[in-house]
């Protein structure tokens, strides 16, 4: 399984039957492939849908049907449209259960910059902050470093916070961290990773907390 | 009764300076008939609030690279470069808010609020210059509702009262704009006989609405 797919499946493994979900771009659009089959959660899309299923076959695609990263999508059995005030209603309001985000870069307190590109004009924000403000458990789904191999998860950040409010849970290719009273925890390590590769590729310190059946691994 | 014009008419209702409402989330519930109509006229120095400004040569984008928009409102610009450049070039006034203060300030704006609290964006960038009041032990951020001099919006279907209905994600901003500008001119698919729409199903009541402007082939 690439990395990308094991964050995706791990990831997945979060969400509980009936959980409201909301998904933001890339890694995290892939999580409800790998849902067990007596998981069913309902999709919001900030741009005004609960209830959002699949998407469509180019040749289904409808034009006024889209997800928040304007892709078309198709909608389930029992979903419902609304304006943009209802849905930012719902965020920040929290009657979303979850939100799953990708981002640039994580302190060490776990709060999260997935806004503000480096060198780039700061001209664009989404829902990125609502979310962050309203969703009952957040939890990143990220690569553990970034396109030059360098550490996502860093001592502080140099770019613009989201949220002061940190993240609940982080899941990497490498690690999953849970962030407790401002501090990072390992939680657990990835089939194929070791703790010095994590300690190598993280930039921040974190406790060690192993959960399930992290003691038969040896580590 | 909402009054039925064409696009050109429609643009014939915009003034130089003007601030406009353009519904839409990118190109899906954007009135594209109007906005290309807009982008053959003339009008100049506007102010335009809207989530984003259309994509590259596209729908709001037009009038971006025409340098007819002063100043723009919203949440999401980064998706245009033409607008990103514009900025730099101090060509392009932009005020970005959170989607969701963008939307609840609209929505503000139409039902006579001044503004309200918002905890989105304390301790950000975006909190900078902005009141900041303590509420239960919680921060919040005071942001001021918007309104409009013309809401340009998107509907599916009208009947010749003015209500309308709005087809599946296309909704958006377009109800909250509905209500928030002086004068507001909704764009559908088609005008069907009034009691032809259920009343269950009205999203927007005609009283919100002025003009019908029937959608045109879109030249994208």
């Amino acid at each position: 399984m690439k990395a990308k797919e094991y964050i995706a499946a791990r990831t997945a493994k979060e969400l509980q039957d009936g959980d409201v979900v909301n998904l933001g771009i890339g890694i995290p659009t892939l999580v409800v492939d790998y849902l067990p089959r007596d998981v069913r959660v309902f999709v919001h899309s900030e741009n005004g849908i609960l209830g959002v299923g699949p998407s469509p076959g180019p040749e289904h695609a409808d034009a006024d049907l889209v997800n928040a990263g304007k892709l078309p999508v198709t909608v389930e059995e029992g979903s419902s449209f609304f304006d943009s005030a209802a849905s930012f209603g719902m965020i920040r309001g929290g009657h979303v259960d979850v939100t799953i985000l990708g981002t640039l870069e994580i302190n060490q307190r776990g709060q999260i910059a997935n806004w503000a590109v480096p060198g780039k004009a700061v001209l664009g924000v989404g829902g990125a902050m609502d979310l962050l403000e309203g969703a009952g458990k957040v939890i990143v789904a990220t690569m553990h470093t970034n396109k030059d191999g360098q550490p996502k998860i860093v001592k502080e950040t140099s770019l613009e916070l989201t949220s002061l409010r940190p993240v609940d849970l982080i899941v990497t290719e490498l690690a999953v961290f849970c962030v407790r009273d401002g501090r990072l925890r390992l939680i657990e390590l990835a089939p194929h990773s070791t703790l010095e590769e994590v300690r190598q590729k993280t930039g921040a310190e974190f406790d060690i907390e192993w959960r399930e059946n992290m003691e038969t691994k040896g580590v | 009764m909402a009054k039925i014009i064409d696009a050109k008419e429609a643009v014939a209702l915009i003034k130089d300076g003007d601030c406009l409402m353009v519904g839409g989330f990118g190109l899906v519930g954007c009135p594209l008939t109007i906005v290309n109509e807009l982008s053959q006229s003339h009008a100049k120095d506007l102010t335009i609030i809207s989530n984003n400004l259309g994509e590259p040569g596209k729908g709001l984008g037009v009038l971006v690279l025409q340098k007819r928009v002063k100043k723009a409102i919203g949440s999401y610009f980064t998706s245009n470069p033409d607008v990103v450049q514009a900025n730099q070039k101090g060509e392009l006034e932009i005020q970005l808010l959170p989607q969701g203060t963008l939307a609840e300030a609209i929505r503000a704006g139409g039902a006579g609020i001044g503004g309200f609290y918002t905890p989105t964006g304390v301790g950000t960038k975006l909190a900078e210059g902005k009141e900041r009041k303590l509420i239960n032990g919680k921060e919040y951020l005071f942001e001021p509702s918007l309104r409009a001099d013309v809401a340009l919006i998107r509907a599916y279907k009208a009947d010749r009262l003015g209500n309308l209905i709005y087809r599946k994600s296309s909704r958006n901003f377009n109800p909250m704009m509905a209500t928030a500008a002086a004068t507001v001119i909704a764009e559908v698919d088609e005008i069907v006989d009034v009691g032809a729409l259920s009343a269950e199903e009205i999203v927007t009541p005609h009283l919100f609405v002025d003009y019908l402007t029937v959608k045109g082939e879109c030249r994208l």
